[in-house]
Order: C-alpha cells, then sequence, then structure tokens
C-alpha cells in the first residue's frame, strides 16, 4: 500500500467525490475565474456578497482532488461569514499551506476545522498551488466586489 | 537483432538510483531522456583535459578544442543525413531553433495576406512563436484537423496549403504518439510552392533521419531527448535557405566586420551562432550521437514498436474500458508514449499515486493545449518509454494504477 494517507485523506476524497456548493450563482453574483496554468486546472468562483457578508458562493471548475476538495471545504467554510471573518480564514489557510507567514495579525480564535486535513498537501510542494487555486480565486472576487 | 536492454540499462547510471530504497522505472522519456556514461564522460574529460573557448584564438588548446565542437556538427550532420555540415545550426534547445525559424526566415517572409499551415497536434513550441509574429505581421495561421483516430486529416490539405508559404509540423505528437506522414507533408507543401518545417523533437530520437528521403526544408530537434545534455538544440536548414535567411541573435561569432554604420554577417553557420556556444554541451551531444550510431535507430525503433505492443496489451488486458489510452492503436503508426485516462481520476492525481510506486509519468497539458482541447482532456498521464524502458517498466506501471484504482 501507498503512504499517500496523509494527502488523501479520508475527508478531502470525500469532498472531492461529493463537492459542496458546487455549481454557478446567475449575476448579480460576481464570477471570477482562477487557473493554474502549469496543469490545466481551471476554477470560476461565484459571490454573493451582501452588507459585508458572504451570503452564497458557488465553484465550479475542473481540476484534481486536492484543488476540488480544497474548494469545496473553502465555500463550506465562508458561506454565511462577515467578509473579515472569510479573509482572516484565507489568510490561516495560507499559513497551514506555508506560502504565508504567521505575521501575528491573523485572530487566534479562528478555526479551519476540516480544512486541517490539507495540511498533508505541504509534504508535497508540487500539490500546495492546486490546495490554493481556489483560496486565491476567492480573495481575487472579494478584492474586486469589495472596490 | 533485438537490443540487449539490460547491458544498455548498464550504461546509464541515472537507471540504477534508488528512491526510497526501491529501484525507479523511469517513464517521461518524451518529456527528458537519461544520458549515458560515455556521454557524461566525454563532456566531464572535455572540460577537465581540453576545454578551451573555440573560434578566435589561436593557441594550440583552442584550435584542438574547435575541432571537437565542428567534429560534433559533422556527426550530427551524418546523423541526419544533411548535405553538408554546415547547415547545422546549434541553438539553445529546440524551442529556439522553431523561434529561429519564424523571427528570421518567418519575419523575411510572411506578411499580410500571406499564410502558414500548422496542425491540431502541436507542441506550444511550434505554435506561440509564429502566433507571436502572426501578431505583428498579420498573416493568417491555418490549420489542420486530427481524424478520430488520432492522424492527421489531409484530406484538405492541398486547399490549406493553397497560396501557404510554410507548414511547420510535428514529425511525432508529444501527446498521442502519432508518427506524422513526413514526406508526404514536405511533398505537398513543394507542390503548393510552400517550405515545410519540421518539428522532430519526438521522432529524431526514436527513429532513423533522413532529410533528403525526408524533402523537409528545415528541421529542429533537442539534445536532451536523445541521450545528450540540455542546453543544446539543433535546426538543420538547406543550406540555400539559411544563406537567404537574415540573422537571428546578432553579437560576436555571427559577424564577418562591424563598422558604426552596419555590420556584415559570418558565413554558415556561424551566422546563425551569436555569443560562446554551448561547447561542452555540444561535444555531449556529439557522443550522444555516437551513442545513437552504436546502437542502432533501426534497432531502438523496432524495440520501441515492441515496448508499444507489450504496454497496450498490459495496460488494456487488466484494465479493459477503465484506461483510455489517447493515440492511434497501430504500433507502427505511432511511437512509444502513452497518454491516457484512468477511470475518472484526474492524471494529477494518477501521477502522485504511481510515484509513490517510483513510477515517473508526467502529468498535465504537455505543452499542447490546443490538441488537449481537441481530444476533450484537460489535461492527460503520459508514460513515454525509449531504448532502455524494459517490460518492468510497464509491469510496475500497469500495478501502481491498481493503488491509484483503491485509493479512488
Amino acid at each position: 500500500m501507498s503512504n499517500l494517507e496523509d494527502l488523501y485523506r479520508e475527508v478531502i476524497l470525500d469532498h472531492y467525490r461529493s463537492p459542496r456548493n458546487k455549481g454557478e450563482l446567475p449575476p448579480p453574483a460576481t464570477c471570477t475565474e482562477g487557473a493554474n496554468p502549469l496543469c490545466g486546472d481551471e476554477i470560476k468562483i461565484f459571490l454573493d456578497v451582501a452588507d459585508g457578508v458572504v451570503r452564497d458562493v458557488r465553484f465550479s471548475g475542473h481540476g484534481c482532488s486536492i484543488s476540488q476538495a480544497s474548494a469545496s471545504m473553502m465555500t463550506a467554510i465562508v458561506k454565511g461569514k462577515p467578509l473579515t471573518d472569510v479573509r482572516a480564514v484565507a489568510k490561516r489557510f495560507k499559513q497551514l499551506m506555508t506560502i504565508e507567514e504567521d505575521d501575528g495579525t491573523t485572530p487566534t480564535d479562528i478555526r479551519l476545522g476540516d480544512i486541517e486535513a490539507l495540511q498533508g498537501v505541504v509534504k508535497y510542494p508540487v500539490r500546495i498551488k492546486c490546495a490554493v487555486l481556489g483560496w486565491n480565486t476567492l480573495l481575487e472576487g472579494l478584492d474586486s466586489t469589495s472596490t | 537483432m533485438t537490443l540487449d536492454v539490460a547491458a544498455l540499462r548498464d550504461e546509464f547510471p541515472m537507471l540504477s538510483r534508488r528512491v526510497g530504497g526501491k529501484p525507479i522505472h523511469y517513464l517521461d522519456s518524451a518529456n527528458s531522456s537519461h544520458k549515458p556514461n560515455c556521454v557524461i564522460d566525454a563532456m566531464s574529460t572535455f572540460m577537465r583535459e581540453a576545454y578551451s573557448p573555440i573560434g578566435r584564438s589561436s593557441y594550440a588548446l583552442a584550435s584542438e578544442a574547435s575541432n571537437a565542437y565542428e567534429g560534433a556538427r559533422s556527426k550530427v550532420a551524418g546523423f541526419i543525413n544533411a548535405y553538408s555540415p554546415c547547415e547545422v545550426v546549434f541553438t539553445k534547445n529546440a524551442t529556439e531553433s522553431l523561434n529561429l525559424a519564424a523571427q528570421s526566415w518567418g519575419r523575411a517572409n510572411l506578411g499580410k495576406g500571406d499564410a502558414i499551415v500548422l496542425t491540431h497536434m502541436e507542441h506550444h513550441a511550434n505554435i506561440v512563436p509564429w502566433q507571436m509574429l502572426a501578431k505583428e505581421k498579420g498573416f493568417e495561421i491555418r490549420w489542420v484537423p486530427l481524424t478520430p483516430d488520432f492522424q492527421l486529416d489531409l484530406s484538405s490539405l492541398d486547399q490549406l496549403l493553397r497560396g501557404a508559404k510554410a507548414i511547420s509540423f510535428t514529425s511525432m505528437s508529444n501527446v498521442l504518439g502519432t508518427i506524422n506522414p513526413t514526406r508526404e507533408l514536405c511533398e505537398a507543401a513543394h507542390a503548393a510552392g510552400a517550405i515545410a518545417i519540421v518539428d522532430g523533437c519526438q521522432s529524431v530520437p526514436h527513429m532513423t533521419t533522413d532529410v533528403r528521403a525526408m524533402g523537409a526544408d528545415m528541421l529542429a530537434f533537442s539534445s536532451h531527448k536523445m541521450c545528450g545534455p540540455t542546453g543544446v538544440g539543433v535546426l538543420w536548414a538547406r543550406e540555400a535557405l539559411l544563406d537567404a535567411m537574415p540573422p537571428f541573435l546578432g553579437g560576436g561569432g555571427m559577424i564577418s566586420e562591424v563598422r558604426l554604420d552596419d555590420f556584415t554577417c559570418a558565413e554558415l553557420p556561424n551566422k546563425f551562432e551569436a555569443g560562446t556556444p554551448p561547447i561542452v554541451e555540444v561535444i555531449g551531444l556529439g557522443a550522444a550521437v555516437d551513442f545513437l550510431n552504436r546502437v542502432g535507430m533501426t534497432e531502438i525503433r523496432r524495440h520501441e514498436i515492441e515496448m508499444t505492443n507489450y504496454a497496450y496489451r498490459a495496460l488494456t488486458a487488466r484494465y479493459g474500458d477503465a484506461i483510455t489510452i489517447h493515440g492511434p492503436t497501430n504500433p507502427e503508426l505511432r511511437g512509444a508514449t502513452f497518454s491516457f485516462a484512468f477511470r475518472d481520476v484526474h492524471p494529477h492525481d494518477v501521477s502522485q499515486v504511481l510515484d509513490q510506486h517510483n513510477v515517473y509519468v508526467r502529468a498535465g497539458h504537455h505543452c499542447a493545449k490546443p490538441l488537449m482541447r481537441i481530444i476533450g482532456a484537460n489535461a492527460t498521464a503520459r508514460a513515454s518509454m525509449y531504448l532502455y524502458s524494459n517490460e518492468a517498466d510497464v509491469d510496475a506501471l500497469v500495478d501502481a494504477l491498481d493503488d491509484v484504482s483503491s485509493i479512488f
């Protein structure tokens, strides 16, 4: 058997097989596209933001189990959250993926829950970009809606 | 005569490398090949015992090194049956060779109202340089489509070539393994008054190449896929064509005279080799050509047909409809490069699991995104073989795929 259990945790495979919030939202929800040119993965994040809260979120596209599961988990955690919390969660996730340093500004009470399962990805550096594709696209979408 | 693959493998030190205490199964030779001792030794011996800059200096070692460099050029010329060594231009890689073709020949010959023909199975290296130039010059790019069985659809070739100035096509697809009818395409091009540029990256390492029999006007290929080092590629072109082409990169080595108001170019092939060339790498490429000649290109091709048969049978016998191999089924019409889809598992997940078994394949779009869209795949996993690939490599792939099934 393989030693891949750290990467392909059951909760990740569950989100991959049964993605949450997969689909699209009609306008006025915004749509932001992200892509990973090296591997061809593509994602769209649909955001319905009002009064500083992510009222609804969907994702569509195609990619590997890590990118799809990560996007699915992301939508589950950010739905219904105030934007400040969403940004804090995203920041915490990027710290988990070792692509952002903990500068002490992230509130300590931010919990990632299931998303912690993606920590195993860090051992496979080429897959980190898969895990963060949805998150970067989400942040881009937030930046464009909040301006 | 069949290849003594076990003996050949002993000549490639990387193939005895172990990872996690287990042997490796390298199935990524379409990407880059491993290097035999004779190539590694030729390069290190040259650096230790004979290194010198070439061309400019008059001392004994410089002329010895120049002779070695030019000797490698002659070897490469012989390997592809060029008319003369001066038709062989050393570049950084095959991508640069195709950029040279576009930026030099293309820039001088293509403008508004002109057209060139490419195919749907090209690598980005044979698409983007032409698109870059077309944006600037406004010429048209036409495309040869595919048939359902992954060949080039030549039914409208004459029409596509009408009024076109060039066709640039791959002799073997890096994704599908399809071997294209190079000679037929070159003849059709000439009948239409166009020149034929061949991207030989995938075929030159694996079968006999004869530019005269092919009838090509230019041929691009890289050293690192044919047992040579990285850092050097080749553009072969007919002498008359190279003579008429303007220089590509300017600098030292490519001039015969420079004045404040103008310059004149050096003779071929120096005209296209500006700056200090990859001397050590060219020496290594020469040694790789010697190696391939010793092994025999006919024998290499035969071995790869056998391996193709073996892999095709092994993969389909075990997995049936669960595996989809993109490419011709007839091993005579394809090289030993298999792009495949396995169940519904994403290729990156496939390659990740295979890596755990030291089975090294490539996953992704293989720098052929237009082709991937046409075959309806966002990405594929690709196993590709070479003269040193054996049944154990294929068996390891087939067994490791079981683990993919068990995880996903």
